[in-house]
């Protein structure tokens, strides 16, 4: 496989390389052992593990061969409208469970995984509910999705729930070494603290980072190659903002957003700065700093819900400059 | 041929501008692979000139024998069937297409073709390379269920098929997709750049142009290389030999957006009102997306007027577009930025004493 990604080559294979998730792996290997599966709702960022936990413990559970017939797994990809529901679920659910392979568990259920369950509309998940209720003795399910929320109460509360944190710093530096050991790659001096900030606790993008990094300019990796690749915005680029942001004339601030839109920095990561920064200062107001904040994290919200970059971050920084001249109290 | 087309760079070492992006993109497929990308900027930086670019490096000039096709599709869904028809254009070794021209059923795009596409073998006659390109325009445009759908496909197939991804605004990706890809920023030419390409285009034609009107159509570009070229001919159809004082037109819907701002500082009334919903109605059966108009409305009537109304625009605008991509109907939101634009003018004027 010369062609396949590091993301995909160092995918764990087995439940206990997943790396920070110690109360699911706990949960798993309990389950592995006893052969006594909930049903599932992982839930977490992007690159966290979630679909490498579901693969892995199916895998564990009935091996290769067995997997085909005892696991269904629909993500995104597949229509999941309610005819498929009502028809092609159901159907996998009602099947009979046949008998197990040796050298692994095989306990006597099937799995169906449903990745992705964010994009799943309230009736389909309502369809499902009978299902569940139903073959609960021979199905297990695994819901997988980034926003709990977005899983309706009532097949929610039939799982056991877990939250896939963000990696943590020294476990993302742990895997990348590991990486590096296997590809024959060495981090130049601070690459890997650079990478591990830029990577916000997603595995995924600190791997292709890396991957990305080490194409560009060989091994040993630099901390400048790190930060090119990452396409993160530029401190100063977030500070002339700021420093726009505390003089009294709008034609600066009008100036910056302009220019930072036309360099194209996306507008939620200089937001996401812009917090940082403002945390930082100390010449500023608690209070000031608290309505700032309460500002960008609405700007924030317009953007993900598809607003227009450039006058949601004007809006914002409008808001920002005003509050920084007005006079402190309190 | 336009000059767009014809001084397109086709090879990544011929870029001059976004020389350092290229330079990246030709070191990261030096081994014949390449990661999932997602270019992103402003329109006119330049990210299908380097996406094509990227193409050559990888598969040779034989990407450049492109077949447009425009077929129907018949998409047997469980309880239905869809048809669509779209665009495509491909080469023995990708393809490129726009899903979101479809509009709310682009995710069918994704779920039935895309991923087809995807899990099939190399299309190229050789198979020399292991992976097949799926160009994707406008992902920003898609539908948050199609970008959903595109995440899995991006795992599983990642041997066979590597997508590129392209759009103006990455906040309107989700997370899980710009998780999956190396983002390559591309930024819009400055100023200068601007003046750069248009004196180095013009020599190249043997036209001479003159630094003042050189200046001016980088400036009312607005750091756009394709409307600077595109109005570089324009003014040359116009009048040549050039003239450093010669006109460089903006586009009509641009003159019509000026008229609505005049119009209601003119007078806050509810009659101008009316007036002006016409003419808001016209530019959006004209196509002019509601977004842009309601920024460009905004830019100019903060032109037009001081810090403190300037502030309140700048609230009202950022509220009133997020209305908008909330809503259904454009009109009602832009006719409201304006009635409050109209109001806060208006108190504003008595307050001056006016
Ligand atoms: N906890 C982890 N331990 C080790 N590697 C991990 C971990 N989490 C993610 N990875 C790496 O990141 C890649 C993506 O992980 P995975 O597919 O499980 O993410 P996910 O949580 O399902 O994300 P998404 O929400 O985007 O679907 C894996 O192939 C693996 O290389
Ligand atoms: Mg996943």
């Amino acid at each position: 496989m010369q062609h396949q990604p590091w993301v995909e080559k160092y995918r764990p294979r087995t439940i206990e390389d997943v790396a920070h998730q110690e109360e699911v792996v706990h949960t798993l290997q309990s389950a592995l052992a006893s052969g006594n599966l909930p049903h599932l709702l992982f839930y977490g960022p992007p690159g966290t593990g979630k679909t490498t936990s579901a693969l892995a413990i199916v895998r564990q559970l009935f091996g290769p061969e067995l997997s085909k017939s005892r696991v269904l797994e629909l993500n995104a990809s597949d229509e999941r409208g309610i005819g498929v529901v009502r028809n092609k679920i159901k159907g996998f659910a009602a099947n009979a469970v046949g008998s197990g392979v040796p050298g692994y568990p095989c306990p006597p259920y099937k799995v169906i995984i449903l990745d992705e369950a964010d994009s799943m509309t309230g009736d389909a998940q309502n369809a499902l509910r009978r299902t569940m209720e139903t073959y609960s003795k021979v199905t297990r399910f695994v819901f997988i999705c980034n926003y709990v929320s977005r899983i309706i109460e009532p097949l929610a509360s039939r799982c056991a729930k877990f939250r896939f944190k963000p990696l943590q710093g020294d476990v993302i530096n742990a895997r990348i070494l590991h990486i590096c050991g296997a590809e024959g790659v060495t981090m130049g001096p601070g690459s890997m603290q650079v990478l591990s900030a830029v990577s916000g606790g997603d595995m995924r993008k600190a791997i292709t980072t890396l991957q990305s990094a080490v194409r560009l300019r060989g091994s040993p990796v630099e901390q400048a190659t790190i930060l090119d690749v990452s396409g993160s915005v530029p401190a100063a680029v977030v500070q002339g903002l700021l420093a726009a942001a505390r003089s009294p004339h709008f034609s600066r601030i009008q100036q910056a957003v302009t220019d930072l839109i036309a360099d194209g920095y996306p507008a939620q990561e200089i937001l996401l700065q812009l917090q940082e920064a403002l945390l930082a200062d100390t010449s500023t107001s608690d209070a000031a700093k608290g309505r700032i904040l309460v500002r960008l994290s609405e700007a924030d919200k317009n953007l993900v819900d598809g607003s227009d970059e450039f006058l949601q971050l004007l809006g914002a920084a409008s808001f920002a400059q005003r509050t920084l001249a007005a006079p402190a109290h309190g | 041929m336009l000059y767009v087309d014809k001084f397109r760079p086709k090879a990544l070492e011929q870029f001059k501008l976004h020389g350092n992006v290229a330079d990246n993109l030709r070191k990261l497929v030096v081994n014949g692979d390449c990661p999932h990308t997602l270019f992103y900027g402003p329109p006119g930086a330049g990210k299908k000139t380097l996406i094509l670019a990227l193409l050559r490096e990888i598969y040779g000039p034989g990407v450049e024998k492109l077949k447009v096709e425009c077929k129907p599709w018949k998409i047997e869904l469980p309880s239905s069937k869809v048809e669509l028809e779209f665009t495509t254009v491909s080469s023995a070794y990708h393809v490129e297409m726009n899903p979101s021209d479809v509009g709310n059923r682009d995710r069918y795009v994704v779920q039935e073709i895309i991923k087809e596409m995807a899990k099939s073998r190399p299309i190229g006659a050789d198979g020399q390379r292991g992976f097949k390109v799926l160009v994707l325009n406008e992902v920003d445009r898609l539908s948050k269920e199609a970008q959903h759908s595109l995440r899995r496909t991006m795992e599983k197939y990642s041997a066979a098929c590597r997508l590129v991804l392209c759009g103006n605004n990455v906040s309107k990706v989700i997370e899980p997709v710009r998780s999956r890809c190396l983002c390559i920023r591309v930024a819009a030419p400055t100023q200068q750049q601007v003046v750069e390409q248009l004196q180095a285009v013009a020599a190249h034609e043997r036209l001479t142009l003159p630094p003042g009107l050189a200046t001016r159509l980088a400036e009312a570009s607005e750091r756009n290389l394709r409307r600077a070229l595109l109005s570089l001919e324009a003014c040359k159809v116009q009048h040549y030999p050039f003239e450093e004082q010669q006109q460089v037109a903006a586009p009509d819907w641009e003159m019509y957006i000026k008229e609505i701002a005049t119009d209601v500082l003119a007078e806050q009334t509810p009659k101008r009102l009316y007036q002006a919903r016409g003419k808001l109605y016209e530019l959006l059966t004209n196509c002019i997306p509601a977004e842009v108009v309601l920024r460009r409305l905004a830019v100019e009537l903060m032109r037009r007027t001081d810090d403190q109304l300037r502030h309140t625009t700048a609230e009202h605008a950022a509220f009133y577009e997020h209305r908008l991509q909330e809503g259904q109907k454009a009109i009602f939101h832009l006719e409201a930025f304006l009635a409050h634009f109209m109001s806060s003018y208006k108190q504003y004027l008595i307050s001056c004493g006016q």
